[in-house]
């Protein structure tokens, strides 16, 4: 029986009026990848964030690594943070700095280790996802695709237990899907870590996920392997699987 | 008075005494958060040098040209009035004192706060709309060690160093138009200025320059943070960040000059 790296136990939270997330609870099984599935505006980004400290609950309990974020002071959280890898859905990298710089800015001021060890590290992480060329660059220089590689890069450099993927193929071409896709798989083993996807790449999901969870109006409403979800009766699973219009789900 | 009236008034007041509390809260988290780190010397200093040579060093040519103009009107407008009541003798007390006292702090720090108050909340706005801020946090590296110390040190230094800069150019432009409107003599204006100011006064100046400093990265930065809306958003930043400091500036210039000159007037 596999492990549990990370739990999402009753959580709630709003953002004003709105409600995002209500009895919401979900495992993050150690070791594999899990993607959470869910409409636009579902809140699926916002689990994203709640696993990694940058948001809190307003009830409920957020647990990564056995440590309960919820009741953690920002300094420990940042301890916590670098153990995890936090891939933005548009890079999010500092546009003042190259690409290396910015790979290499975690292990800087996280780390002791000496210039010539980070940048061997910080070639070999932009290696594994096919940029090593791109190290004096400017992520001005970059195309969106490229961008997000040079992102999975910073988030795998300083070898997390738990990298967070934040819709990874979200406006890319079918080929760089697929070559992101692929990445994110042998990143994880290269790792041998556990990571969380966000997505509504439904061929995507089917190539790389080992667990999905389904968001829906706030709560996990299916949870499984890939071959559970998609023998799910339920009809908004089923639905959403589909890409139907007719079903339960509101449009 | 209708009781609906009354009731949208208390609330109004209200939610603007919440804003108002909760703006110099966030500034002064801001400041704490930012003191605790310098304290414990966790301070990227490379960037801070380099912070000293974009928010400083840059500032130089404008801060020289505006404190120029300003001793040389200040001058051109009091040095034939003292000519004519015989006090010519007076006029290079009266510029310098005033440059050291007032116009060199007070101009350096609006002429900084229009340019780097602006630039630090530009700045840090846009990286707030594109996740840049949020991607420091989850790299575990705090955004006001990471951006606001090196800002803040920064203009703590280079603010005083401009403000002396300031001071002794608008000087030498009232000292140049005292002679050439009013024919005072540049021994006699150096020598009225040296009895005038004292070291004291420097010192002073110099105080309220770092207190300027502080208001400037502090207000630009709280504005930059705390953007939202897009590129609206940093717009408002922006603008909300020059007005503020300015206001703040001159709101502290006064009640500084009070404690620190007022006992000795």
């Amino acid at each position: 029986m596999p492990g549990i790296y990370a739990r999402v136990e009753d959580v709630a939270l709003s953002f004003g009026e709105r409600v995002v997330l209500k009895n919401c609870s979900l495992d993050i099984v150690e070791g594999a990848i899990t993607c959470v599935i869910g409409l636009s505006g579902a809140g699926k980004s916002t689990i994203l964030r709640l696993l990694d400290g940058l948001l809190l609950p307003e009830a409920g309990h957020v647990y990564v690594a056995g440590k309960d974020l919820c009741h953690t002071p920002e300094s420990e959280l940042n301890e916590i943070r670098q153990k995890i890898g936090f891939s933005f859905q548009f890079a999010a990298l500092l546009d003042s700095l190259s690409i290396g710089d910015n790979v290499a800015l975690p292990l800087r001021e996280n780390t002791g280790m000496p210039e010539l060890e980070i940048r061997q590290t910080v070639l070999e992480a932009l290696d594994s996802v096919g940029l090593d060329y791109t190290y004096d660059s400017l992520p001005s220089e970059l195309s969106g695709g490229m961008l997000k590689r040079a992102g999975f890069a910073r988030a795998i450099v300083t070898r997390p237990e738990l990298v967070l993927y934040d819709e990874p193929t979200t406006g890319l071409d079918p080929i760089v899907t697929h070559l992101i896709t692929g990445m994110i798989v042998r990143l994880r083993q290269k790792l041998n870590g556990t990571a969380v996807v966000i997505s509504h790449d439904l061929q995507s999901i089917f190539m790389m996920a080992d667990y999905v969870a389904m968001l829906f109006e706030g709560a996990i409403i299916a949870y499984g392997t890939l071959d559970e979800i998609r023998a799910s009766p339920n009809p908004i699973v089923q639905q959403f699987l589909e890409g139907s219009e007719v079903g339960p789900i509101p449009i | 008075m209708s009781e609906r009236v009354v009731l949208r008034m208390l609330d109004s007041f209200g939610r603007g005494t919440i804003g108002f509390l909760e703006y110099v809260g966030g500034i002064a988290e801001i400041g704490g958060e930012s003191l605790g780190f310098i304290a414990r010397l966790r301070i990227r200093f490379a960037e801070t040098l380099s912070q000293c040579y974009l928010l400083g060093v840059q500032s130089l040519l404008i801060v020289l040209l505006t404190s120029l103009f300003t001793g040389m009107v200040f001058s051109l407008e009091s040095a034939v009035q003292a000519v004519q009541f015989g006090v010519g003798n007076l006029v290079g007390g009266a510029v310098s004192f005033t440059s050291v006292r007032e116009l060199g702090p007070m101009l350096s720090a609006v002429v900084v706060a229009g340019r780097v108050g602006a630039a630090i909340a530009a700045e840090l706005g846009s990286m707030v709309v594109t996740e840049q801020i949020e991607a420091l946090r989850a790299m575990g590296l705090p955004p006001v060690r990471f951006l606001v110390v090196p800002r803040l040190l920064s203009l703590l230094i280079m603010l005083p160093l401009l403000a002396i800069f300031a001071d002794v150019v608008s000087i030498i432009g009232g000292m140049w138009i005292a002679n050439s409107y009013a024919h005072i003599g540049y021994a006699d204006f150096i020598t009225s200025a040296r009895q005038t100011i004292d070291f004291d006064d420097v010192v002073k100046g110099l105080f309220k320059s770092v207190v300027f400093g502080a208001i400037i990265a502090l207000v630009g930065a709280y504005q930059g943070l705390s953007t939202k809306g897009g590129a609206a958003g940093v717009g408002r930043s922006t603008t909300s960040a020059v007005v503020v400091s300015i206001i703040l500036i001159f709101i502290s210039n006064f009640v500084m000059s009070y404690i620190l000159y007022g006992s000795s007037q």
